[in-house]
C-alpha cells in the first residue's frame, strides 16, 4: 500500500476516536516534555558550571620555558630562556583557539612601604590581559594598569588583598608608594579578594605590574648581562617594540663589547625573555587543541627541527577541565535517564492502547484482509498509528518542554539553554518508541486468520 | 475447462486431538458466468467450502485452479492479492466500517490494490459504482444512518469496485427483509447477466436460490446434488 494511504488512515483512525489518542499520547508528551526540560536544564546547569570553572582558570593554558640539560644535568622546567613577548603576541594572532595572552616575568623581591616590609608569593609582571585570563578584571578600589602602562614600563601596580593587609593594615593603598629594589612604584588599584587556590595557596598575596617595568627596572639589573648588553648587536627586528619603550638603548649608555668580546662570547640569541606566557582557551572543550595549536607555532618560531625536542611546556588544568566535563556529563545523563523512564512508561501505554485497539477491530483487520490486504499493509496500518501517534506526541512535547523551560528559567531563575541534540533525540526516541511499542500489536493483527478475524464478534 | 475447479477437497480442522473433517472430497467445476446457489443446512460445510473457494482458507489436501492457476500452494499474501484483483464478498452481516461514509467504504478495497491509479480515477470509479447500486445521492452518510438493503448495497458496490471476476455473497439477503431481498436479488442477476459477472451464493433459503441457475446441495462435507449434472463431477 502507498504510504499516502498508509498515513491517511492511520489519520482517520485517530481522528476517529481523539479523546483516547490525546490520553494514549499524553504518556509521550509527558515524556519528550521531561526529556526536553531537563536536557535544557542540565546543559544550562553544566553552561553555569563551565562559567564557574573557567573562572578559576579551567581554559588557562600554561606556556613555559623549556629545561636546559648541562652534561646530563637537567635543571627544570624554565631554566632555558626560550620564551619571548614576541612568542606571546604570535599566540595571540595565529591560534584562533586562544582569545587572551598575556606574558609573565616573575620576580622573588621584597615591597616596602613606610616601614613596613612583606615578600608576596606572587609578584608578576604582566600585561592587563593577565586579569580577563584569570577572571578577575573586577577591582576593589582604584583600577588595574594598561596596555600603555605597558608600552611605557610605567612605574605603577596593583595589589591583592594579603598584601594591603600587610603592608597598610586599615589604610586604602590607592595613590599611595610602594618601593620595590629601591624602584618607588605607584598603587593604582586593589584586586577584589579571591582566596586560596585549589592547592591551598593564598591567590591574594600578589602584586601585579607591567612586566617591562618588572623585567627591566627591577629584575633585569640582577641578571647575568649577557644578553641585555649584546642588544645592539643582536637582529634589531626582535627589538622594535622594546626600542619604542626603551629608545635609550640606543644610546649605548652601557659599555659595548668589541669585535673580538662579541666573537667570544656566546653568539645571543634573545634579546628578551619572559618566565611563562598565560593564554586563555576559547572554551573549556578546545584546550587540547588549543595546546597543540600553541605547540605547534612555537615549534615554528623557536626554528625547531623535527627531530628536536621541545624547548618548551604547554600545560593546561587537566584536573579543573577533566573535573568540569565529568560533573556536567554525569548531571545530564543522570537528568536524561529520568526523563527517558517516563518515555518507557509513555510507551508502554502505547501498546496497551495499540493491543486494545487491534482487538476490537478485529472485524475491521478481517474485512480489511478479506479485500485483499496482505499482511504486511495490516502490520503497516498499525504501525503507522502507533507512530504517527508518538510523533505527534513528540512534536506537542518538544513544545511543551520548550514552554516548561523558558517558563522555569523565568520562574526560578534557573539558567537553561535550548539543546538542538535534545531536540533530534527526542524525536527519534518518540519515533522509535513508536516502533518498538507499536510492532508487537501491529504484528499480531497482521497474524490474524482472516476466517476468524471476520466471525470475530 | 472451467474457470473453478475444485477435484477432491477436503478440509479436516484439528480440534485438540480430535480431527474433525468438515469437508470429505468435493470436487466441482464452474464456468465463468455462472450464477450459482451453494445450499445445506448449517455444519454442513457450506461456508468453509466457500472461504476456500473464495482463497480465505487453504484446503487440506486437494487440488485448487482458480482460472487455471493451482491456488493450493498460495501463500498468505499471494492469495490476498488474488483476493483484491478477482475476487468481490458480500456477506451475510454487510461488514462496513462503521466510522467511514459509504463512499469510504466502497473505496478502501482500492488503497490496497497494486494498480496506483491516480485518486481521482479511484473516486470516480467509486462514484459509478455507488451509482450502479443506486446510492448516488448516499455518499456521505455513515453505515448507521443507512438501511439494511442501502447497506448491502453499500457492501455490493464495495466488492465490485476492484472489477472482480467472480463474487461470493454469504447469506447475503439473511439479515434483510424479503421485499429488499429481492432487490438485492435482483441487482445480483443484473452483475450476473450484463457485467458476465460469476457469481457463487452460499444460502439456505430456497427462495434465494431459486434465482439461481444452479444449485448445489452439500451434506455432510459432501455434494448432495447439482441440477447442473452434467458437467458435475462429484462422487456421490
Amino acid at each position: 500500500m502507498r504510504l499516502y494511504f498508509t498515513l491517511k488512515m492511520a489519520l482517520n483512525a485517530l481522528r476517529h476516536n481523539v479523546m483516547r489518542a490525546a490520553l494514549t499520547t499524553l504518556g509521550i508528551i509527558i515524556g519528550v516534555a521531561a526529556v526536553i526540560t531537563m536536557m535544557e536544564i542540565g546543559k544550562g546547569a553544566s553552561l553555569a558550571i563551565q562559567r564557574a570553572m573557567a573562572s578559576i582558570g579551567a581554559n588557562t593554558v600554561v606556556v613555559l620555558p623549556g629545561s636546559t640539560n648541562i652534561a646530563g644535568v637537567a635543571t627544570g622546567s624554565g631554566s632555558k630562556v626560550t620564551l619571548t613577548p614576541q612568542d606571546a603576541d604570535a599566540i595571540l594572532k595565529e591560534c584562533p583557539s586562544i582569545d587572551w595572552v598575556a606574558p609573565v616575568v616573575r620576580a622573588r623581591v621584597q615591597v616596602v612601604y613606610n616601614n613596613q616590609n612583606w615578600v608576596p608569593a606572587y609578584v608578576y609582571g604582566t600585561t592587563p590581559r593577565f586579569l580577563d585570563i584569570r577572571d578577575w578584571t573586577e577591582m576593589q578600589e582604584g583600577e588595574a594598569f594598561t596596555e600603555h602602562d605597558v608600552l611605557n614600563s610605567s612605574k605603577v601596580c596593583i595589589i591583592g588583598q594579603t598584601v594591603v593587609k600587610e603592608l597598610f593594615g586599615g589604610e586604602s593603598p590607592v595613590g599611595k608608594h610602594v618601593r620595590i629594589r629601591n624602584v618607588d612604584f605607584r598603587v593604582i588599584g586593589v584586586l577584589k579578594r579571591k582566596g586560596a587556590n585549589l592547592m591551598g595557596l593564598d591567590q591574594d598575596d600578589i602584586l601585579l605590574a607591567p612586566w617591562t617595568t618588572l623585567k627591566y627596572r627591577v629584575v633585569a639589573s640582577t641578571l647575568s648581562g649577557g644578553n641585555q648588553s649584546s642588544a645592539n648587536s643582536a637582529n634589531t627586528a626582535e627589538t622594535s617594540t622594546l626600542s619604542m619603550i626603551y629608545p635609550y638603548l640606543q644610546q649605548n649608555l652601557y659599555y659595548t663589547q668589541t669585535t673580538m668580546e662579541q666573537l667570544d662570547a656566546a653568539p645571543p640569541i634573545r634579546f628578551t625573555n619572559v618566565d611563562q606566557i598565560l593564554t586563555s582557551a576559547h572554551s573549556g572543550d578546545i584546550v587540547s587543541s588549543a595546546i597543540q595549536d600553541v605547540g605547534a607555532l612555537l615549534r615554528q618560531r623557536h626554528r625547531l627541527r623535527d627531530s628536536d625536542p621541545d624547548d618548551f611546556y604547554v600545560r593546561d588544568m587537566t584536573e579543573l577541565t577533566k573535573t568540569m566535563a565529568s560533573t556536567s556529563e554525569l548531571m545530564t545523563k543522570l537528568l536524561l535517564s529520568v526523563a527517558m523512564i517516563s518515555l518507557l512508561v509513555g510507551g508502554i501505554g502505547i501498546m496497551n492502547i495499540m493491543l486494545v485497539s487491534v482487538t476490537e477491530r478485529t472485524r475491521e483487520i478481517g474485512l480489511r484482509m478479506a479485500v485483499g490486504a496482505e499482511p504486511n499493509d495490516i502490520l503497516r496500518q498499525f504501525l503507522a498509528e502507533a507512530v504517527v501517534l508518538c510523533l505527534l506526541g513528540g512534536t506537542i512535547g518538544i513544545l511543551l518542554g520548550r514552554g516548561s523551560s523558558y517558563v522555569i528559567s523565568l520562574v526560578l531563575r534557573w539558567p537553561t539553554a535550548i539543546s538542538i541534540e535534545a531536540i533530534v533525540a527526542a524525536v527519534l526516541v518518540s519515533a522509535t518508541v513508536g516502533i518498538a511499542f507499536g510492532f508487537y500489536p501491529a504484528y499480531k493483527a497482521s497474524k490474524l486468520d482472516p476466517i476468524e478475524a471476520l466471525r470475530y464478534e | 475447462m472451467g474457470f473453478i475447479e475444485l477435484y477432491d477437497i477436503s478440509k479436516i480442522y484439528h480440534l485438540g486431538e480430535v480431527d474433525l473433517p468438515v469437508l470429505k472430497g468435493i470436487s466441482l467445476q464452474v464456468a465463468r458466468g455462472e450464477l450459482l446457489a451453494l445450499m445445506g443446512a448449517s455444519g454442513s460445510g457450506k461456508s468453509t467450502l466457500m472461504n476456500i473457494l473464495g482463497c480465505l482458507d487453504r484446503p487440506t489436501s486437494g487440488e485448487y485452479l482458480f482460472d487455471g492457476r493451482a491456488i493450493s500452494g498460495y501463500t498468505a499474501k499471494e492469495r490476498a492479492r488474488l483476493r483484491n484483483r478477482m475476487i468481490g464478498f458480500v456477506f451475510q452481516s454487510f461488514n462496513l466500517l462503521a466510522r467511514m461514509t459509504a463512499f469510504e467504504n466502497v473505496l478502501m478495497p482500492l488503497m490496497y490494490c497494486r494498480d496506483r491509479l491516480s485518486e481521482r480515477e479511484m473516486e470516480l470509479r467509486t462514484t459509478e459504482l455507488l451509482e450502479k447500486v443506486g446510492l448516488a445521492d448516499r455518499h456521505h452518510h455513515r453505515p448507521s444512518q443507512l438501511s439494511g438493503g442501502e447497506q448491502q448495497r453499500v457492501a455490493i458496490a464495495r466488492s465490485l469496485i476492484n472489477r472482480p471476476q467472480v463474487l461470493f455473497a454469504d447469506e447475503p439477503t439473511g439479515n434483510l427483509d424479503s421485499r429488499t431481498s429481492e432487490e438485492i436479488l435482483a441487482l445480483f442477476q443484473q452483475l450476473n447477466q450484463t457485467d458476465g459477472i460469476t457469481l457463487i451464493m452460499v444460502t439456505h433459503d430456497p427462495g434465494v436460490a431459486e434465482h439461481a441457475q444452479r444449485t448445489i446441495r452439500i451434506k455432510d462435507g459432501l455434494i448432495e446434488s447439482d441440477t447442473a449434472f452434467l458437467s458435475a463431477g462429484a462422487p456421490l
